[in-house]
């Protein structure tokens, strides 16, 4: 594969931290095996104190794989925008569950604490996972990715469509955006109006039409180099004494956490639900 | 529409899941060796077409183009969509890693069964047929995923039952929108690249000798 990484995507061009941190050196195996189980063990946490926690691991390492602070806080806050509603209607929406759960009442209807302790949670777990996504797999080069699913077993086809698709869509966007200065040249302008969606469509279809015929060249060339269905991919090495350390430091750090969250004794901590 | 990481309950993410794998298992048995490339540059171009953001209202959306996918790739779309769902979450962010299953099922589920049904009417009778069937193809694959959003919520918590209704009607005006991008995008194809529609990949792989 070529040298071709994600940071060429037109929305994450200034994705790529200029430095790079502890994170960077680690192998993309364990990146993606840790922001997995993370993620897991990110949803399993019962209350708001662990979720913080979790929250603030999940800073530590973005920090740790000098993270850009403005596109990732632009990034997370996209995905908070979706859940604003949300937030804003799950205590007006869970039953109260007794007079002391009564937060306020607006336009006659009640609100619970209850539920907005529910929303908080969802907030602080997506936001939670998502840093760490962001720190550790959204800072891997494609071929690190690729190869990385490979090698933890992801079938091969669907290793290809995944390997072919990232190299080419940028080469897609391309022809997307010429597409659309060609229109642009005889006046077009994209309105809230049947003419410009039927325009879109043509558009779209376009583009699905030379994406085909663009795959029918590049299936004769990799005929000519061989290619059978097997797709070489390069076999990553054996996994440093850094990946295991980071490893046992995320474990013991999550354990840490998971006590804080589920131990009696420090209930306290964890008296909002 | 994106599923967020801790919103749905276990059994809800764990079904899903489930269905999910199967469904790519069907996509990639679908698929022979010589429609690998073709499946992974219309996955790509699909990925191309979900940044596009059309303008609705005073806001805008971005595109799923779901429907489409369904009839040109069969159960193909389930893998194709997966990795533009992967992509998404992976390197924007958007939707949650725990849900991907969920987020893919919703999609890729719609968009194959209106392939299914809507297939055999696409090429006969005349152009404007063609354009009306694609259009509710379009519009029916992002009702369905709507619909599917708005179970598996409900499934979750009734407390999201007022949630899942906002959804629903929100995305009124993107079932609309896909509607009419569908229609055009499908009479287009067939008159331009009839294959496309014709069978879902593997039939034009069977046409062709095999190097």
């Amino acid at each position: 594969m070529s040298s071709f990484t994600l940071q060429h995507l037109p929305a994450l061009e200034a994705r790529a931290p200029t430095e790079e941190g502890i994170v960077q050196r680690l192998d993309p195996r364990m990146r993606l095996v840790a922001s997995f189980g993370f993620a897991l063990f990110v949803v399993s946490l019962p209350n708001i104190a662990g979720l913080m926690l979790a929250l603030s691991l999940a800073l530590v390492t973005g920090w740790a794989a000098r993270l850009p602070l403005l596109i990732t806080a632009r990034r997370v806050l996209l995905v908070d925008a979706f859940l604003i509603f949300l937030l804003l209607m799950l205590p007006f929406t869970t039953p109260l569950a007794g007079p002391s759960d009564h937060m306020l009442t607006l336009w006659g209807q009640p609100a619970s604490w209850s539920g907005l302790w529910h929303a908080l949670r969802i907030v602080l777990t997506s936001n939670a996972v998502v840093l760490m996504m962001l720190a550790l797999v959204g800072t891997l080069p494609a071929q690190g990715l690729v190869q990385a699913l490979a090698a933890l077993h992801m079938p091969s086809h669907l290793v290809q469509i995944l390997a072919l698709s990232l190299r080419y869509i940028d080469i897609i966007r391309e022809e997307y955006a010429r597409l659309r200065t060609a229109m642009k040249m005889r006046a077009f302008q994209l309105r809230r109006s049947w003419h410009s969606y039927r325009c879109l469509g043509y558009l779209l279809a376009m583009l699905l039409v030379r994406s085909l015929e663009r795959s029918e060249r590049v299936l004769a060339a990799m005929r000519c180099r061989g290619y059978d269905g097997r797709f070489p991919v390069n076999q990553p090495g054996r996994l440093s004494r850094l990946d295991w350390s980071f490893a046992a430091g995320l474990t013991a750090t999550c354990g840490l956490i998971a006590l804080l969250a589920f131990e009696p004794d420090l209930r306290w901590l964890a008296e909002v639900h | 529409m994106h599923i967020v990481d801790g919103a749905l309950s276990m059994p809800v993410v764990a079904a899903s899941s489930v269905l999910a794998v199967g469904g790519m298992a069907l996509g990639l048995r679908a698929l022979n060796v010589d429609r690998v490339p073709a499946a992974a540059m219309l996955s790509a171009a699909f990925f191309v077409a979900s940044l596009v953001h059309v303008p609705v209202g005073p806001t805008s959306v971005h595109l799923i183009m779901s429907g489409p996918a369904g009839l040109i790739l069969g159960w193909a779309a389930f893998p194709a969509l997966f990795v533009g769902l992967l992509l998404q979450t992976l390197f924007f962010g958007f939707g949650g890693l725990t849900v991907l299953g969920v987020n893919t099922l919703n999609i890729a589920l719609p968009a194959v069964m209106v392939g299914v049904l809507a297939r055999p009417f696409l090429m006969s009778g005349n152009l404007r047929r063609t354009a009306i069937v694609g259009g509710l193809a379009s519009a029916g694959a992002i009702t369905s995923t709507a619909l599917l959003v708005a179970l598996d919520l409900w499934l979750s918590s009734q407390a999201f039952w007022a949630a899942a209704q906002v959804i629903l009607v929100s995305h009124i005006s993107i079932m609309v929108i896909e509607g009419a991008i569908g229609a055009a995008l499908v009479s287009f194809l067939r008159q331009v690249k009839p294959e496309l529609l014709m069978a879902p990949l593997r039939a034009t792989a069977d046409r062709k000798t095999r190097v």
